[in-house]
């Protein structure tokens, strides 16, 4: 790699939200969720103490996908769906880098459903943003792979027969190494979200609840409302009991040995309600399927576990193949069964 | 006993796909390599992996023609014609030449065998093969008995047979078994019982032809006049993973291969994901689409990113090829063509990909595509591939075949030294940096990677405005783009060497070839200029775009002829872009050209005129 030019970087220290805003002029509709994104990304990223340089934001079609070009780092709008694996090149070519996939819930469930799937179980060292309105917002309002059955839009007039996909799920089963969930109006916990993806080696999942004031107002409406929020919305955290509602007093535990369901914490115990463990694959498949309506809706980080990367074995491949010395390509034609015409 | 002396040879194993006539072939081919003939291969195998034994739709064949002359086909017809089994004799039976040499191993031509491929009465009991040198040879019998001290399980004991065959057709050329003796004790240092059985059979086929009295005579194939050198074989997969990673030597780039498994480009994978030695990243992605998408996210990031695929690969491809157009990155898109359309022959040949890589993109996507002739020349070819990639900022398109891939011939094996650098430039001055500023000539953009700072900048698929690279829906821009995407495509032309004409450089016919018929091409010229008619021959290896003095040569002959393994794919590209009028020929049977096919499509069109 002589070519590959020598650059000293530049500090990380000295790095600010402005420093993340490209000179492009934002064009989503007024009022989306995708704002405030956009400004928790921007505001979160001067913490990583990662040189500007050094960020990828990759992202496929749809309204997130505009994301890179509204930040004042490398970046590349893609083709839909194939985010990434084309991140995945980047992080194969360069190790170096960190590489930041943005996408919806069409661009990675539907038609990018299969690289979804194989670079969690590959656990590319990337962060994978997945802004989930249950809408397709930039072909204007058809249903995605998340929107409820019966959902009525343009092109399901009698209401939608498909059964929706559960992302965490998904990615759950793909063997996600980090797995998180956060919504679009809580702008401290998407931060805090970002700041875990990051520095979680491998990929790390978040999946963002965002509103389309357009198409699908109102879809995650009952945990974005003062009034609904506290009964709605249960905030996880490691090692701390499952606990929400205004006055935190409902809980999660297991009823009849192993049904997990809603309980009273006074009448039931506070010692009795399931504790949160990010490294249980269990706790995490269960909690996946927490998303009927007598559920709250979990956010934070669901499941994170540490797996060796798909690049850094890569890299340690090469490593190991080139530790016997190195080799010239000339050597590699002459090699082999070769004779001599005189 | 005599022995005769011969010029040429064309030699058909033909057996079960299990029977190891790939493998006889390929150390046929290097002791014949060693004793200095001039050579070239033609592996062809079912696309099944094991079909039913004994059936037509598993049998697989392994031809070599060698020469004391220079050769640049596998050959039309075959002088020998080794039969495992009913079956193969079936299928192959057509190609061999009449008088010619037919070794039958006796064993499998049994009751079953003969039904399973509709033969009513065994042929070598009628008259059917009256016509040929027959020699009903129980090779199966002989290779148990001469391997029977060593107490084989039946199944591997029957698998030595190809050995007996093998040897029996060293004897019958005078060759030398020593290389292969070598070679198998090699291969199975660690299994001394089949190392073993395998030499006890190689040996007792070559001592069967020497003492038995059923063959009279055997042959001798002199050294061919080949120019001197170091030599080795090499197929066109391997001379593309070669030429691939010499051009990222050549360039000081890494080299990265994004690649999903396809028959009959799956064998560049394999062999560049043997080369992490040398820093090569080999990527098997999850479908077609991922493959191209990876390799873009390197290119992306500096690196010499490749694809390998095959037609079917190539159709799936095409959206992200539009989007590495609009990026204007530097890839290598590697399609070994193969017959089509669908799944259509994956094992067979064919040249029917030209059009798709010329327009199988949506909007106004021009890209440079070059073709490799032959084996060896795929390492030129990829070379020439990666220098237009990154000189220019584009993908560019390789079309080989299937013919090419697994074809083999006798190499002279290059100098690093003697082949031209690759000037790469990767930008990292600031000062003045603009994502899509060009270079005048080249019309290059720059090449600025990340992790360099002050040059971070946005690429996608959305149009660009000239120079700055921002998202541009301006329709005066957007027409000017696209003008200048194609006029840089077209500036590849001005720095692409004189073309090369083989034969008369002016006269009654010029045949332009691309791909793998070029052999046949070449090797029908003599036949063809001895008749007081003067002929030429172009292999083309710049499909897109054409070199300049392409129309100019072509127009130096009466008479130009097109023959092509599709329905007339380069013709009518010639006859678009330059006008001209040409005589076409037609093949698709996903089978190459044979030399005489050639001769009367040319002599068809001298008589013509």
């Amino acid at each position: 790699m002589d070519s590959l030019p020598v650059i000293n970087h530049t500090d990380p220290s000295t790095l600010s939200k402005a420093d993340f805003t490209s000179d492009q002029d934002v064009r989503w509709c007024p009022g989306c969720g995708d704002y405030s994104i956009l400004a928790q990304v921007q505001r979160t990223l001067p913490e990583l103490n990662i040189p500007r340089e050094n960020y990828v934001f990759v992202s496929g079609i749809g309204c997130s996908s505009r994301f890179p070009y509204y930040m004042n780092t490398y970046g590349m709008h893609s083709i839909h769906g194939r985010a990434p694996a084309i991140a995945t090149g980047i992080k194969a070519a360069r190790p170096d880098l960190s590489v930041w996939v943005i996408t919806g819930d069409g661009d990675s469930l539907s038609i990018g459903g299969n690289h979804f799937i194989h670079v969690m179980r590959r656990n590319v060292d990337l962060q994978l943003m997945l802004f989930n309105n249950r809408i397709y917002g930039i072909t204007k309002g058809q249903y995605s792979p998340t929107s409820e059955q019966g959902k009525i839009t343009k092109s399901t007039p009698m209401g939608s027969i498909d059964h929706p996909i559960n992302p965490v799920a998904i990615a759950l089963a793909a063997n996600a190494t980090f797995v998180a969930r956060t919504i679009d109006v809580e702008a401290k916990h998407l931060q805090s979200m970002i700041k875990r993806a990051a520095e979680h080696r491998g990929t790390s999942f978040i999946e963002v609840y965002q509103n389309c004031n357009i198409f699908n107002d109102g879809a995650f409406a009952p945990l974005s409302e003062k009034a609904s929020k506290a009964d709605h919305l249960l905030y996880l955290e490691h090692g701390k009991p499952m606990r929400f509602g205004k006055n935190n007093e409902k809980g999660i535990a297991m009823i009849g040995g192993c049904q997990p369901a809603v309980v009273d914490v006074q009448s039931h115990g506070e010692e009795n309600l399931l504790v949160h463990d990010e490294q249980s694959e269990f706790i995490a498949l269960m909690l996946s399927r927490f998303v009927r309506s007598e559920f709250p809706t979990l956010i934070g980080v669901i499941h994170a576990v540490e797996r060796p990367t798909y690049d850094s074995m890569m890299a340690e491949q090469l490593k190991q193949a080139q530790q016997k010395g190195k080799d010239t390509i000339q050597a590699l034609l002459d090699r082999g069964d070769s004779w001599e015409v005189t | 006993m005599t022995t005769e002396q011969l010029e040429n040879v064309v030699i058909r194993f033909t057996g079960d796909s299990g029977d190891g006539m790939q493998l006889t072939g390929t150390e046929f081919t290097k002791t014949s390599a060693i004793a200095g003939n001039d050579l070239a291969t033609f592996p062809d195998f079912p696309a099944e992996i094991r079909a039913p034994a004994g059936t037509l739709a598993g049998v697989s064949g392994f031809q070599i023609h060698f020469s004391s002359n220079a050769v640049f086909t596998p050959g039309d017809a075959v002088d020998v014609l080794v039969a495992m089994n009913p079956a193969a004799l079936k299928s192959n039976l057509a190609d061999l030449k009449e008088d010619g040499v037919l070794i039958l191993n006796s064993e499998g031509f049994n009751k079953r065998n003969l039904e399973r491929v509709n033969y009513d009465k065994d042929p070598r009991q009628d008259s059917s093969l009256s016509k040929y040198r027959v020699f009903d040879v129980d090779i199966t019998g002989m290779t148990l008995k001469a391997i029977e001290e060593l107490k084989l399980n039946q199944r591997s004991a029957v698998r030595c047979k190809n050995f007996f065959a093998l040897g029996l057709v060293y004897w019958m050329f005078n060759r030398d078994p020593k290389h292969t003796i070598e070679w198998v004790e090699k291969k199975f240092a660690k299994q001394e019982t089949i190392k073993n059985a395998n030499i006890y059979a190689l040996k007792a086929g070559y001592a069967f032809g020497e003492t038995s009295e059923v063959f009279t005579h055997n042959y001798i194939v002199k050294k061919a006049d080949i120019p001197k050198g170091r030599y080795r074989n090499i197929s066109g997969n391997e001379a593309l993973a070669l030429g691939m990673m010499a051009a990222a030597e050549l360039s000081g780039l890494e080299l990265f291969l994004g690649s999903y498994p396809i028959t009959p480009a799956s064998d560049v994978l394999h062999y560049l994901s043997r080369q992490k030695k040398f820093g090569v990243k080999t990527f098997q992605a999850e479908d077609e689409i991922a493959a191209i998408s990876a390799a873009i996210g390197a290119s992306f990031c500096g690196s010499l990113a490749a694809t390998t695929t095959s037609g079917p690969g190539l159709v799936l491809k095409g959206e992200a090829l539009g989007l590495a157009n609009m990026l204007e990155l530097p890839l290598l898109v590697i399609d070994i063509q193969r017959g089509g359309p669908s799944t259509g022959l994956p094992t067979k040949t064919e040249q029917a990909d030209l059009m798709l890589a010329l327009h199988g993109r949506n909007g106004e996507s021009p890209l440079p595509i070059v073709a490799a002739k032959g084996p060896g020349d795929c390492f030129y070819a990829a070379i020439e591939a990666a220098r237009i990639a990154v000189t220019h900022m584009t993908p560019v398109i390789l079309l080989s075949d299937g013919y090419i891939a697994n074809g083999a011939e006798p190499w002279p094996i290059p100098s690093m030294q003697d082949i031209p650098k690759i000037d790469v430039q990767f930008r990292t001055e600031v000062e003045g940096f603009q994502p899509y500023l060009r270079d005048p000539k080249t019309l290059a953009r720059p090449w600025a990677i990340p992790g360099v700072p002050g040059l971070e900048h946005r690429v996608g698929g959305l149009e660009k405005q000239d120079v700055t690279g921002t998202v541009s829906y301006d329709p005066q821009n957007h027409e000017h783009m696209i003008k200048t995407r194609a006029a840089k495509v077209a500036a590849v032309a001005d720095s692409l060497p004189p073309t090369e004409v083989d034969g008369d450089l002016e006269g009654d016919l010029l045949i332009v070839g691309w791909g793998s018929s070029h052999g046949a091409i070449e090797a029908a010229l003599p036949a063809l200029r001895s008749n007081n008619k003067k002929v030429g021959h172009i292999g083309l290896r710049y499909l897109n775009p054409l070199p300049k003095d392409l129309k100019e040569i072509c127009g130096r002959y009466q008479n130009v002829l097109v023959p092509e393994l599709n329905m007339g794919q380069l013709s009518k590209h010639l006859q678009t872009e330059l006008g001209l009028k040409v005589a076409e020929y037609h093949k698709v049977q996903g089978k190459p050209f044979r030399v005489i096919e050639i001769i009367e499509a040319a002599k068809r069109v001298l008589e013509a005129n």
